[in-house]
């Protein structure tokens, strides 16, 4: 019992329950995506799975178009959201920490009210919904997730290595060139996380903005895998969703948490 | 000079008006009582007071109800385990608090649908029939990660030799925690608990997925079906601009707390 108490109160041991239930519900429901995709209706092991998807050219047309879409969807974000963070991290256009927020807000309104805000927006223009209706809605929708990141990178650039750059004769677009953008990157990248991760997933925003007439991959894999007879076949294709984030969060290396450590400004 | 800032303003603003013209729509239109949106039949207040006076579909209110009711319950248990969890990992050695924060950061960095079809799985796995009890779970997997890292900066912050003078004058581990870790920490926490709440009332995904099929509905699942069968239900309006509005209140009392705390520590 004392041994108990003592290991108690050693507060290196408090972490033990999150550990375990990070175990539980995190680590183990992925290794289970792996395990059922391997698997047929009947629990054996096989490849069926993922032959059915090489051999539908139907699920991968969705597939290369899905990721398509995600690419320009980040790369309007990139081009839309990388200006205005600048502008807003610069003293010399903008000191106002609302107009900050007025940005970020939106990121905290749920996204299926902002996606159908956007759908009013073309009903009442009468323009109608449909791939420029799709692109417009997942660059709105994602813009503030670009636009935060960096704007917070740029808020930690040291000012003196701006001002010596400019002490030592660099006119304002070699700063910007040789300091301020090379020091954004990081921003940028962690940007580029927070939209095209969810923007690939995403399947009840396209299915809203295109009255369900253009269908991603991820609308594929959540018809699949919420049957039980095809469940397989959607973990099967989770699977190389998650191939694709791990692959995509290999690449931008390890400082993706920087940006949720904030929170809010 | 000038017209370069005049342009840079411009910029932001018309941006400004892009992000939110649609909300505005939306809030303009919850003032009237048409049903289909852009066809303004004269000003009322009938779709506000059909979403207090419960005079409007039962299940909207249902799902409101259900949302707050998950969000309430998941963000408390999350800020509980996250809170203490901090404690822990603070106190780990470097590797092994490496090893937790890794392990911390995979449901933030997971997208939505990814964390819904794994906790899905699981379910099925363990043979657990869907509802409350799985959806609760479900957010408090995908808030907790959260609240770890807005306690956590409180705590690097801290001056552990507080905690020291504490013990070196006569109190037990457990009144130095009460009167000394936790009262420096609670800003974390309750930002924590902010952010919990305000990311289990935004889920859609994870909530689609752990459900079940009992007839649970969050106000985004109730949305999404309510959107797919082709008609929305105008007070869902109303409820938008309320929405909007809140988290604006809330989102500027989280902005002053933290401008406040940051005072406090220059």
């Amino acid at each position: 019992m004392n041994k108990f108490i003592k290991f108690i109160s050693r507060r290196s041991s408090w972490s033990i329950p999150y550990v375990i239930f990070l175990l539980l519900f995190v680590v183990l429901p992925l290794i289970l995506i792996g395990v059922y995709a391997f698997m047929d209706y009947g629990g054996n092991f096989t490849v069926a799975n993922f032959v059915k998807f090489i051999e539908q050219p139907e699920a991968i047309k969705t597939f290369v178009y899905s990721v398509a879409i995600a690419i320009i969807t980040t790369f309007l974000c990139i081009l839309l959201g990388y200006p205005a963070a600048y502008i807003l991290s610069n003293r010399e256009f903008n000191r106002s920490k609302t107009m900050v927020l007025l940005f970020i807000l939106p990121m905290w309104v749920n996204i299926l009210i902002r996606t159908l805000a956007t759908v009013s927006l073309f009903d009442i223009t009468g323009i109608p919904l449909g791939e420029g209706a799709l692109l417009f809605g997942l660059t709105y929708d994602f813009l503030p997730f670009m636009i935060y990141p960096i704007y917070n990178t740029m808020m930690k650039i040291d000012k003196n290595l701006i001002e010596a750059a400019q002490d030592l004769g660099a006119n304002q677009m070699r700063v910007f060139l040789k300091v301020i953008l090379p020091l954004s990157m990081p921003g940028v990248v962690s940007g580029i996380m927070m939209v095209f991760l969810p923007t690939i997933s995403t399947f009840a925003i396209s299915e809203l903005l295109t009255m369900n007439d253009i269908r991603l991959f991820g609308s594929i894999i959540q018809e699949n895998i919420m049957l039980s007879d095809t469940m397989n076949y959607g973990a099967a294709l989770s699977l190389i969703m998650l191939l694709i984030i791990g692959i995509t969060s290999f690449f931008s290396g390890d400082d993706e948490g920087e940006v949720s450590h904030g929170g809010i400004i | 000079m000038n017209a370069k800032k005049i342009l840079a303003k411009g910029y932001l603003w018309l941006l400004l008006a892009i992000l939110y013209t649609p909300i505005l729509i939306i809030a303009i239109f919850s003032f009237t009582e048409t049903k289909v949106l852009g066809n303004w039949t004269g000003f009322s207040l009938k779709l506000y007071t059909n979403l207090f006076d419960g005079g409007m579909s039962n299940s909207l209110m249902s799902a409101i109800q259900n949302t707050i009711i998950i969000a309430l319950v998941a963000s408390s248990i999350a800020t509980v385990l996250g809170s203490v969890a901090a404690i822990g990992i603070y106190n780990l050695k470097a590797r092994q608090r490496q090893a937790v924060n890794f392990l911390n950061n995979i449901p933030l960095i997971n997208p939505d649908i990814i964390t819904g079809i794994s906790l899905f799985l699981l379910f099925v796995a363990l043979g657990i029939s869907q509802g409350y009890t799985t959806v609760i779970l479900a957010h408090v997997t995908f808030c907790t990660p959260y609240v770890v890292l807005s306690v956590m900066p409180r705590l690097t912050g801290m001056n552990p030799n507080i905690y020291e003078a504490a013990l070196d004058l006569g109190a037990t581990p457990f009144q130095a925690l009460r009167k000394v870790i936790i009262p420096e920490i609670k800003p974390g926490i309750i930002s924590g608990f902010i952010l919990s709440f305000t990311l289990s009332i935004d889920d859609f995904a994870v909530s689609l997925f752990t459900k079940g099929n009992i007839g649970l509905e969050t106000l985004s699942t109730y949305i999404y079906s309510d959107a797919r069968k082709g008609g929305l239900t105008p007070e869902l309006r109303p409820l938008s601009t309320i929405i909007f509005v809140t988290v604006l209140v809330l989102l500027i009392i989280i902005n002053r707390r933290q401008t406040k705390s940051r005072d406090k520590l220059a």
